[in-house]
């Protein structure tokens, strides 16, 4: 272990950027994600990359949507409010098939909120967030190791299909110290023929556009688009079980939460229930698996969220609604606590036994 | 024979969409001469508005970008700093410049991004149906301001070149007209400035153009083109607003 | 051991999250897993600051630290805040010198260091932090091993030789109390 270092996750996100050959940082200041900011105006300029403080939130979606339309790898950062102004700009970035990466740092809301941690952004993220049917990948670290491995693999992924990729972390993520080693990294490249570096008078000239004004093109092109996406949920969905084998209660969550229910099921565990956690590592496309598989010894699913719960949808939807899916959540910038899981995994296991 | 008039190459020959008397065909070719003159259209990329250029990326030959409305300056940005020997320009109109983008365009201009900002102004919202733009004068009548625009109300209209004129990164601004041959003349100059601007890194250069806009003024392209000389220029003058290697050279 | 949990607290400015990350990376070298959770907000600026520290021969879930084996407290509003939460049988380190009175609780077992009086004394004011974290490492057997030159060489950095010797002389200042 001693090959690694103890990094931020806001640090380790922005590290890992650069290992990917991302060259493009765009951001705006904002609580709890301003040290992304900070740590690659330090290190942009002397990699010979850019850093560049945008006027806005839109502005800086754009920029990373200028870059993305040269085929380069381009980023931004910012917490929830500042996502809701890059929406505009994610959904073009979708309509444009542009890859490219969105960092979210979660704080509470709705509004200016708060700047405690939060998960409270999970549909924005997964239904798109912007207007028009569109979907973007969304990656949900667990650890500030997983900060900075998600950051890469959500580049590649975005280069491998042309969607833009969401990292949905949080305040405690961004914040929160761990060890992290970044030794195992192999920058991918991809062919983006499609990119508008210039004609050189040597082929038809590219367009980089999301505008269909003939109703049945545009059709067409969303069609396309979607069929992409089953692809994408066929292949790319990703996810760490614990403990799952004969858990007769499943506890689900991502991000922080996770942490704090892993630490409730080892609890639940050393008290003789049969507990056991599903945690979401893409939270679109949502890992419908091993929740069909877990139906057949699970009883009761236990979804711990910092939101008024919102991923719990998903989970209904991939049980088909075939066992009950009850909640277990803080919000506002609050953190579940261990007892507070493992208090209800104990309720429903005594409920279960009844 | 000697060819002694031509379609410039790089604007592509499609029927335009543009109305009768509508001036952004003029612009478009302007902007195309230059690119030619230049021999740039290779390394050049633009980028569309939204307003009545958004599908100008089927016209020009060289590759082309479509911009949210107003942001055009922040992909801008983005396509410079990632391919700083590339050229690139954006084409835009007022409600998209002056308006909705009028951050990114400030923030452009005070960078001093090494782009070129081609700026129609024709005093209203186009593609739209004829709104109330920021560049709406005194009195106009729009469709949003169906009893002429009252300024106690709506306030004043946007004189962007004098606005840009005090950002130290600015370093090219001027207004022209396309309303008589004298003035598209002009007008070329000043885009081919803009674009040799660039070229030579000199940074941001704005150029505003006075467009007519007959469908939607209600008026005969020859009284739009009256309306810009008579009404336009007195309260947008011509000229250079600023010109910082001009003034370096002295 | 399984797991240490402890929390850092005291007034943004007096090195309280720098004693954290001392403490994880400590961890960190013995192989150990470590996490360090710093409270962040406006509190930064001049109010209270706090980290919460796991150091753990398992994988860490919970990074949060409600309630502490150790708390290593650098001022008297921070002792208000945290000495209930310690886990019964758990361990206080308190800068005697800026808190003026005792632990209230009997449960637990309390040292009184007068680090910033010491650090003031010794000509190096800003360094009370490392004193008490010094104590801190002799007293917790777990993390009281190995070479500390290892850990001061991972979180200062090596333009900063005369702070590495300064930090270095508070934390045996520490361990000597």
């Amino acid at each position: 272990m001693s090959d690694k270092k103890l990094m931020k996750g806001n640090e380790a996100i922005a590290e890992a950027a650069i290992e990917a050959g991302c060259r493009f940082y765009f951001g705006y200041p904002i609580t709890p994600q301003t040290e992304v900011a900070a740590y690659m105006a330090k290190r942009m300029p002397k990699i010979g990359g850019v850093f560049l403080q945008a006027e806005s939130e839109l502005a800086a979606v754009n920029m990373v949507y200028g870059v993305a339309s040269a085929g380069k790898r381009a980023m931004t950062s910012s917490s929830s409010p500042g996502i809701s102004l890059k929406s505009e700009g994610i959904s073009y970035l979708a309509g444009c098939d542009l890859p490219a990466l969105i960092v979210n740092v979660q704080r509470g809301g709705p509004g200016l909120g708060g700047i405690q941690p939060s998960q409270s952004d999970y549909f924005q993220a997964t239904r798109g967030g912007g207007h028009g049917d569109y979907h973007i990948l969304v990656l949900a670290p667990a650890s500030v190791q997983e900060m900075a491995d998600f950051t890469v693999k959500a580049f590649d992924l975005a280069d491998k299909w042309r969607v833009p990729a969401m990292l949905l972390s949080d305040g405690t993520l961004g914040q929160m110290m761990e060890p992290v080693s970044m030794e195992h990294y192999e920058a991918k490249t991809f062919d983006k023929p499609w990119a508008v570096t210039g004609t050189g008078m040597a082929r038809e000239h590219n367009i980089i556009n999301s505008l269909y004004l003939d109703p049945q093109k545009l059709e067409i092109e969303n069609f396309r688009r979607y069929e992409r996406y089953e692809r994408i949920k066929a292949e790319e969905a990703m996810w760490e079980e614990y403990l799952m084998d004969d858990a007769e209660i499943c506890v689900t969550a991502y991000g922080i939460s996770a942490r704090v229910a892993r630490s409730a099921v080892t609890a639940a565990r050393a008290q003789g229930i049969k507990a056991g956690m599903i945690r979401p590592q893409t939270l679109w496309p949502f890992p419908v698996k091993p929740f069909e598989d877990s139906l057949e010894h699970v009883r009761a699913y236990i979804d711990v969220e910092m939101s008024m719960g919102q991923m719990i949808e998903d989970v209904r939807l991939a049980t088909r609604c075939a066992r009950p899916v009850c909640l277990s959540n803080r919000v506002g910038g609050m953190i579940p606590s261990t007892e507070q899981v493992l208090a209800k995994i104990k309720e429903i296991a005594g409920g279960l036994d009844k | 024979m000697s060819i002694v008039f031509e379609a410039p190459k790089s604007l592509i020959d499609v029927p335009r969409h543009y109305c009768p008397g509508c001036t952004h065909g003029i612009i478009h070719r302007l902007v195309a001469e230059v690119i030619d003159e230049l021999g740039i259209e290779g390394r050049t990329v633009g980028i569309a508005p939204v307003g009545c250029a958004v599908v100008a990326y089927d016209y020009f030959r060289c590759d082309m970008v479509e911009a949210a409305h107003g942001r055009a300056p922040a992909v801008a940005t983005g396509l410079k700093r990632a391919m700083p020997e590339n050229i690139i320009f954006s084409y835009q109109g007022d409600g998209d410049l002056a308006s909705i983008g009028m951050a990114e365009t400030v923030h452009a201009a005070a960078r001093g991004e090494n782009i070129t900002v081609i700026f129609v102004n024709n005093a209203i919202y186009g593609m739209t149906g004829g709104q109330m733009a920021p560049t709406t004068l005194p009195g106009q009548v729009t469709q949003t301001s169906p009893y002429g625009r009252d300024t106690a109300t709506t306030g004043f209209p946007i004189r962007v070149c004098e606005l840009l004129r005090e950002l130290d990164g600015a370093q090219y601004l001027e207004r022209v007209s396309v309303d008589c041959v004298k003035n598209v003349l002009q007008a070329k100059k000043a885009i081919k400035k803009a674009f040799v601007n660039q070229i030579e890194g000199r940074g941001f250069s704005l150029v505003e153009i006075l467009s007519s806009c007959p469908t939607n003024w209600g008026m005969t392209p020859q009284d739009a083109l009256r309306w810009i000389e008579e009404k336009m220029i007195p309260y947008y003058p011509l000229g250079v607003y600023k010109d910082a290697a001009a003034k370096e050279a002295q | 051991m399984a797991d240490i949990k402890i929390v850092f607290a005291g007034f943004g400015g007096q090195g309280i999250l720098f004693a954290g990350k001392l403490v994880a990376y400590k961890g960190l070298l013995e192989n150990k897993y470590v996490s360090w959770l710093p409270s962040y907000g406006p509190e930064m600026r001049g109010g209270t600051a706090n980290c919460s520290v796991i150091v753990s021969d398992e994988q860490i879930g919970s990074p949060m630290v409600p309630t502490p084996d150790i708390l290593m407290v650098m001022n008297g509003p921070s002792l208000d805040t945290f000495e209930d939460c310690v886990a019964p049988g758990g361990r206080i380190f308190a800068d005697s010198s800026l808190i003026d009175r005792k632990v209230r609780r009997t449960d637990v077992e309390t040292f009184y260091v007068p680090a910033s009086q010491m650090a003031n004394e010794a000509g190096m004011p800003a360094l009370a932090n490392m004193i008490l974290a010094g104590k801190l490492l002799k007293e917790t057997p777990a993390l009281s091993g190995g070479s500390i030159d290892a850990v001061l060489g991972k979180i200062i950095s090596a333009r900063h030789k005369d702070m590495l010797e300064q930090n270095r002389k508070a934390l045996e200042m520490g361990f000597a109390v």
